[in-house]
């Protein structure tokens, strides 16, 4: 048995009305809501009882529908003013003089059925069945079902949305992160069981500790890849408050898990070998612990001419599509020294001839250059440099400049 | 003949508390081409690439570099120094994000300790430990046990472990050993040309490989 509301302007209180009769909704349309009353005749009684008790409780004026079919329920909603009981098996009489514009049918349909001169529901499921399937196909089928009151489908119930959300409050307050840890992955193994229930995976986890006399401590980590395995969200959180130490014993923790769609990935019998997400993200918080997160990731060029600009961006073994022109052989490249060495360079007829630097003091023996290169001079660092190619005693080879706003000289690196 | 294969392995087997049938054949290990004409780099193993400034180490580094990641492969660079150029290195072919940059700030204790959970962490095809840009004494520190321990780790798995260094100090850990030496630049026109090196390969051979760098203006 299904209820149906129909009422125009307020679709919140539609809902709101429906939830309070019924754990399954379906909102249908903005102003129709469907829900399953089956049951409520034993807590309510007759099928009018249940009419007049949802009547009661929306307190504006509703259409109401009651119906064993859900269909026939959301049209006797939509075409019949006030309360409407549909006894089973009599949807079709009650359906019978609604006008055939309530049927979810395609344009062409419609146009169809009404040049054929059908306009009401009863006059469609009076058509002989065999006809209508032979000419409007399925689609004529389904709606002579519809308009008999026997589609017969299932109810398509509105889902609350995912919270993986859990916290627990401490009688004694923790200072080490060893007891922390064994609470957090209490905590964690609750959730990733409930996601797993879910088949989802979280992409972003979100922590609040609260502390004794001292503000709430946050930390939120967001992961490259969905990840729904309590052992490496624990390693995670436990790295990240080993590197940022809550600083005060806990009160109460909460943690939160974004929920998303689990990433599947196809492995192939040809295709190389790559890190495993977890085991990865795991790496790569250590070593940021190590030696700071900015000096871990991959370098991104950026779209300039200054010389040694880039960024850290994050590391992901996602695959990439990589460039199809072959690779350049026998390549020469440059070492760089960060920051780029101060040198004294002595002249000799307008030529570097000897280079002093903390690394390297050498007469030049040949030099190509220089090359001037310059920009960003209408922002705030403006470089201008002047470069030279030299090599020295022994053959090694180096890259020089002239920084010509200053007047300095700098090693740059060393062509290895 | 099966009989007296048997009754050689038992006896052999008493005498010397070996178990012959347990015993396998060492496989040979996949060679890693470089682009370099006659320098592959063996996979599960540690492969050192010694030299001083412009010997070519770096050019040879990005070029296994630029040739795993078109495979495509990921691989990781352990940059001690921070001496890694990006742009240099994307010029000579590194798909770069296929790349995991980590900077050690100078700390070659620091690289080591990354580099240990890099390899421990497993999936990449081409691990760099870069350790010419610390002091040749902070590099010789590192004890043969820390090199066995590294070069233990990779054995059973298809990475390979480059380490780049001014002198060689892994010693016997590594299984190839390429010493590189630069003989001659060509600098003409007031431009660069090029730097000629030549490379041994050990320490079973002593093969030679000779070749030709030349920079990427286009960069």
């Amino acid at each position: 048995m299904y209820a149906c509301l129909h009422a125009t302007g307020n679709p919140a209180l539609l809902v709101e009305c429906a939830r309070h009769f019924s754990p399954r909704i379906e909102e249908t349309s903005e102003d129709t809501v469907l829900f399953d009353v089956r049951g409520l005749s034993s807590l309510i009684g007759s099928p009018e009882a249940i009419a007049e008790a949802i009547q009661n409780r929306a307190g504006i004026p509703v259409n109401i529908a009651i119906s064993a079919d859900p269909d026939a329920a959301i049209f006797a909603s939509r075409g019949i003013r006030g309360t409407t009981v549909i006894p089973p098996g009599g949807e079709a009489a009650v359906l019978r003089r609604l006008p055939l514009n309530l049927l979810p049918g395609s344009p062409d349909t419609a146009e169809l059925l009404d040049a054929w001169g059908i306009r009401t529901l009863g006059e469609l499921a009076a058509l002989p069945p065999l006809g209508i399937a032979a000419r409007l196909g399925p689609e004529g089928t389904y709606l002579q079902h519809l308009a008999q009151g026997r589609a017969g489908r299932q109810l398509r119930p509105l889902e609350d949305p995912l919270q993986f959300c859990d916290e627990l409050e401490l009688d004694d307050p923790v200072e080490l992160l060893e007891p922390l840890a064994f609470l957090l992955a209490r905590i964690l193994n609750g959730l990733c069981t409930r996601m797993a229930a879910r088949a989802v995976a979280t992409d972003e986890i979100r922590l609040v500790l609260t502390l004794e006399n001292a503000p709430e401590h946050r930390c939120t980590l967001r992961l490259p890849v969905p990840i729904a395995d309590g052992a490496t969200l624990l390693k995670l959180l436990q790295l990240e408050l080993a590197a940022r130490s809550p600083g005060a014993p806990v009160l109460k923790l909460r943690i939160e898990l974004n929920p998303v769609k689990p990433r599947i990935q196809q492995h192939g019998l040809f295709v190389a070998q790559s890190p495993e997400p977890q085991k990865l993200e795991i790496t790569l918080s250590r070593i940021a612990n190590l030696i700071g997160s900015e000096n871990v990731g991959t370098p991104e060029l950026l779209d300039t001419n200054r010389p040694d600009s880039f960024r850290m961006a994050r590391f992901s073994a996602a695959a990439y599509k990589t460039d199809s022109a072959p690779c350049p052989c026998e390549v020469l490249t440059l070492r760089r020294y960060r920051p780029p060495q101060i040198a004294q360079v002595r002249f000799d007829a307008e030529t570097p001839a000897h280079i002093s630097t903390a690394v390297l003091k050498s007469r030049i023996i040949a030099v190509a250059g220089p090359w001037r290169s310059s920009g960003d001079w209408w922002q705030n660092q403006p470089w201008d440099h002047s470069e030279w190619d030299i090599a020295v005693t022994g053959g090694a080879l180096y890259r020089i400049h002239e920084d010509l706003r200053t007047g300095r000289w700098f090693l740059e690196g060393n062509y290895d | 003949m099966a009989a007296l294969l048997a009754d050689v392995q038992r006896s052999f087997t008493q005498r010397f508390g070996v178990d012959l049938t347990t015993v396998r054949e060492k496989v040979a290990a996949e060679l890693l081409a470089t682009g370099i004409p006659g320098i592959r780099i063996p996979r599960g193993t540690l492969t050192e690439i010694s030299g001083p400034p412009s010997s070519g180490r770096t050019s040879i580094l990005n070029a296994t570099l630029a040739r795993a990641t078109h495979r495509p492969e990921f691989c990781a660079l352990i940059d001690a120094g921070g001496n890694f150029d990006p742009r240099s290195a994307a010029a000579a072919g590194v798909q770069l994000r296929h790349l995991l940059w980590v900077r050690c700030g100078g700390s070659a204790e620091n690289a080591l300790k990354a580099a240990d959970l890099i390899i421990q962490g497993g999936g990449f095809g081409v691990v760099a430990l870069d350790l010419a840009g610390v002091p040749s004494r902070d590099a010789r520190r590192i004890s043969l046990a820390s090199w066995f321990r590294l070069r233990h780790t990779v054995e059973k798995t298809s990475t390979a472990l480059i380490l780049v260094e001014e002198e060689r100090n892994a010693a016997s850990c590594s299984t190839l050993q390429i010493e590189g030496k630069a003989t001659d630049f060509q600098i003409t026109g007031g431009l660069l040309r090029g730097l000629t090196v030549d490379a041994t390969l050990g320490p079973r051979t002593r093969a030679r490989a000779t070749f030709a760098l030349k920079p990427l203006y286009s960069e």
